[in-house]
C-alpha cells in the first residue's frame, strides 16, 4: 500500500462521540482544556458537544450537565486555528438547532441518516450549505447497505447540496474489504470535487486498518479520536493513527507528540472506564450493533439481570438501529420475563 | 340508516387507507377521492372501489360538494395545501379532518378531547401526527394523575411505511408532536424522537413514552390509568398493545408500546398509518353521529384568504 504525498484532514471526536464514554457527563473545563490541546497540535476540525449530537439531550440518550450551545460557545472561544463541527441527526435535531449551533460557532456538521435512510436529510443538509457550512453525508451504520445502496445514498447526499459523504461504521463491524468496496464504490458515482470520510469504531481493533483502506481508495477526510476515547471500543485512536500516518507518508499537518502528550497525560486519566476492547465492546463489532448501546445495555442488564451480551446479540438479531436505545430496556424487560426474572 | 358523506383529499398511503375505515364506518360514507396526479394508484383503487374522483385537486371537487351532500372531508395532502383547502371546504360548510401538520384547527386526540372539538361544533379539526396519536393518550393517561414536567417519546416506523412527504419534512412532525404532547397530553414541556429502521421483515410501530412526574410517581394509580387508556385507544385502534412497563425509575415512567394496523392498504406493521386514519375516522363518526341525530348543524364559515 503505497500512499505518500496523500493529503488528509483528520477530524477529532473526542468532545462528541467520547461524550458517550463519558456518559454525557463532560465539564466545560474538561471541554475546554481538550479543545486547547487539540488546536494546538494543529488538528484542523473537531467536532463538540452532546454525544447524540444537536437535540441530544433527552432521556433516550442522556442529559448532559450543560446545552449544546454552552459547550459550542466554550470551545470556540478558545481555538485558535481549527473549526467546529457538529453532528445532526434528522427525527432528533432539527434546523433551528442547527442554526443555533452556527451562532455559537459551529462551521461543519455532520447530517447524520441511517444508511439506507438519506431522503431523511434533503432539508438538513441544505439549509447547512445555506448558512455556508463545511457539509457532510454521514451514513450510519454502513455495515447494513450494500456498496452499491451506499453509493446511492451518498449520490443523494451529495445532490442535497454535501460536499463529503461519509460510510460511517458505527458498529465497528466492517473489515478492509468491507470499507474497500464501500468506498470504491461512492468514488465512482460521485463528483470530483465531491470528498468521501471514514468513520471507524475499534470493536474488532480495525479502525486504523479500515481508515488506511478508505484512503486508499480515496478518502480524504478520516474521523478519530486522541486515545480512542468514543462508543464502544472507541474511534480509530488519532495519535496512533497520526504516527502510522507519519510511517507512511500521508500527510495530516498534526503534532504527533502534542497528540500522544494530550492522550497520556489529559484523555485517559479522564476516563470513567478505560475504552477498549472488552467482552461487551467486542460483542457490539462482532454482532453489529450500533456502539453507543454498550453502557446502556450494562445499565439495563444489572438493572433486570440479564447479561449484557445476551441482550446485544438481541438488538443485532432484531436489527436495531441507532436512536433506538429505548428498544434497550424494552428488550432487557422482554428477555427477563422470557426468564423468569420479571413477572408478566 | 343515512350517512353522512365525505371527501378525501390526497390519494397517497393515508388516503388510500381512509376508504377502507370509512367503508367500514355505520356513520360515514366515502363518495369523493381528490387527487392530483390521473396517474396515481390511489385514484385507481378509489374508482375500482365506487368513488368518484378527480386528478385537479380540491377546486375538482368544490362544484360537487353540495350537489352530492358532502359535510366532511379528510385531508391528507400537505401542510402547504391544507389552508386553501380548508377555507374553500369551510366555505361549503364542510367540515375539516386535517391529517396534514398544518394545525389550523385545535388538536385532537380522540379519546383525550375529542367531546369537547364536537361540543364546540369546530370546523377543522387537526390529527397532529402517527406518533402523536400513539403517545399523547399515555401521556395525559399520567398527566391526569399527577403533574407532569416533561414527556419525550420515541416513534419507531418501518421504512417502507413512511412516504416522502414526511420524509422530506421531518422538522415539521418533530415540531407538531413536541407541542402536541404539552397542549393535549399537558405535560409542561414535550419532546418527540422520530427513528426510521428499514429491518426486513419490516418491524411493527413501536412508542416508548417516558414522563418526569414532579412528586414521586403514584405507581398503582397510573398503571391503573394507563392500562384503562389503553382500552379506550383500543376502541378504534385493536392493535394498540402494551408491551413492557408502566416501569418506574425514580420519577421517570416509561411504557412501551406497539401499533398493528388492520392491513387494510398497508401491511400490519404500518400501525403508524393505521392509528391516523382510524383517529381521523373516529374523529368524524362522532361528528356524523351527532349531525344526523341533529345535535349538531354545520354551518358555512367564511374566513379571509390567507
Amino acid at each position: 500500500m503505497d500512499l505518500r504525498g496523500r493529503k488528509i484532514i483528520v477530524h477529532d471526536m473526542c468532545l462528541r462521540d467520547g461524550m458517550h464514554a463519558k456518559k454525557e457527563q463532560m465539564s466545560i473545563a474538561q471541554m475546554v482544556a481538550i479543545a486547547t490541546a487539540l488546536d494546538a497540535a494543529r488538528v484542523p476540525l473537531l467536532q463538540a458537544t452532546h454525544g447524540a449530537g444537536l437535540g441530544g439531550n433527552s432521556l433516550q440518550h442522556g442529559f448532559a450537565p450543560h446545552s449544546n450551545e454552552e459547550y459550542l460557545r466554550a470551545v470556540s472561544a478558545v481555538v485558535k486555528q481549527a473549526r467546529i463541527s457538529v453532528l445532526l441527526i434528522p427525527g432528533l435535531g432539527t434546523m433551528r438547532e442547527l442554526q443555533s449551533a452556527y451562532d455559537c460557532g459551529a462551521r461543519s456538521v455532520h447530517v447524520a441518516t441511517h444508511c439506507t435512510e438519506a431522503d431523511t436529510s434533503p432539508q438538513h443538509i441544505a439549509f447547512a450549505r445555506k448558512l455556508g457550512m463545511d457539509t457532510s453525508g454521514f451514513l450510519m451504520m454502513a455495515h447494513l447497505n450494500t456498496p452499491e445502496g451506499l453509493a446511492r445514498q451518498g449520490k443523494l447526499m451529495e445532490s442535497y447540496g454535501a460536499n463529503t459523504v461519509y460510510i460511517t461504521d458505527s458498529a465497528g463491524y466492517m473489515l478492509t474489504e468491507d470499507v474497500r468496496r464501500a468506498v470504491a464504490a461512492l468514488r465512482s458515482v460521485l463528483n470530483a470535487d465531491t470528498e468521501i470520510g471514514f468513520h471507524g469504531h475499534n470493536n474488532l481493533g480495525m479502525g486504523i486498518a479500515n481508515s488506511l483502506v478508505a484512503i486508499e481508495e480515496g478518502a480524504t477526510r478520516i474521523d478519530a479520536s486522541v486515545a480512542g476515547l468514543g462508543a464502544g471500543a472507541g474511534n480509530t485512536p488519532l495519535e496512533v493513527f497520526a504516527a502510522v500516518c507519519e510511517r507512511m507518508g500521508i500527510e495530516t499537518g498534526v503534532d504527533l507528540f502534542k497528540l500522544m502528550d494530550m492522550a497520556e497525560d489529559l484523555i485517559v486519566p479522564m476516563m470513567d472506564h478505560m475504552v477498549r476492547v472488552d467482552r461487551e465492546s467486542l460483542t457490539l463489532g462482532f454482532a453489529g450493533v450500533y456502539s453507543t448501546f454498550l453502557l446502556h445495555s450494562k445499565r439495563a442488564g444489572q438493572r433486570y439481570g440479564v447479561p449484557a451480551r445476551d441482550i446485544l446479540v438481541e438488538l443485532g438479531r432484531k436489527k436495531m438501529i441507532g436512536g433506538q436505545e429505548d428498544m434497550i430496556l424494552d428488550t432487557a424487560m422482554t428477555m427477563a420475563k422470557e426468564r423468569g426474572l420479571l413477572k408478566t | 340508516m343515512k350517512k353522512v358523506r365525505c371527501a378525501l383529499i390526497g390519494s397517497g398511503n393515508i388516503g388510500t387507507d381512509l376508504i377502507y375505515k370509512i367503508q367500514r364506518s355505520p356513520v360515514l360514507e366515502p363518495v369523493w377521492m381528490v387527487g392530483i396526479d390521473p396517474a396515481s394508484e390511489g385514484l385507481a383503487r378509489a374508482q375500482s372501489m365506487g368513488l368518484k374522483t378527480t386528478a385537479k385537486g380540491v377546486d375538482g371537487l368544490l362544484p360537487h360538494v353540495l350537489d352530492d351532500g358532502i359535510q366532511i372531508a379528510f385531508d391528507a395532502t400537505s401542510a402547504y395545501v391544507h389552508a386553501e383547502n380548508s377555507r374553500k371546504l369551510n366555505e361549503l360548510g364542510v367540515l375539516m379532518i386535517d391529517l396534514t401538520p398544518a394545525a389550523i384547527g385545535p388538536l385532537c386526540v380522540p379519546p383525550v378531547n375529542l367531546r369537547e372539538h364536537a361540543d364546540k361544533v369546530e370546523m377543522n379539526v387537526n390529527m397532529i401526527s402517527c406518533a402523536g396519536q400513539a403517545t399523547i393518550p399515555i401521556v395525559r393517561a399520567v398527566t391526569r394523575v399527577q403533574d407532569v414536567g416533561y414527556a419525550e417519546i420515541v416513534a419507531s416506523l418501518a421504512s417502507k411505511s413512511v412516504g416522502p412527504g414526511t420524509r422530506a419534512n421531518l422538522d415539521e412532525f418533530t415540531y407538531t408532536t413536541s407541542s402536541a404532547l404539552e397542549i393535549v397530553g399537558r405535560a409542561r414541556r414535550g419532546k418527540a424522537l422520530a427513528i426510521i429502521n428499514p429491518a426486513e421483515p419490516p418491524m411493527i410501530m413501536r412508542n416508548t413514552i417516558s414522563c418526569l412526574t414532579d412528586a414521586m410517581p403514584d405507581r398503582a394509580r397510573i398503571t391503573q390509568s394507563v392500562l384503562a387508556m389503553i382500552e379506550e385507544v383500543r376502541k378504534y385502534v385493536p392493535g394498540y398493545r402494551l408491551v413492557n412497563g408502566p416501569d418506574y425509575d425514580d420519577h421517570r415512567v416509561t411504557v412501551f408500546m406497539e401499533v398493528a394496523g388492520l392491513g387494510d392498504y398497508l401491511p400490519t406493521y404500518a400501525g403508524n398509518l393505521d392509528i391516523m386514519t382510524a383517529a381521523a375516522t373516529r374523529t368524524a363518526e362522532l361528528f356524523a353521529e351527532e349531525i344526523l341525530a341533529g345535535t349538531i348543524k354545520l354551518q358555512p364559515q367564511t374566513t379571509e384568504a390567507a
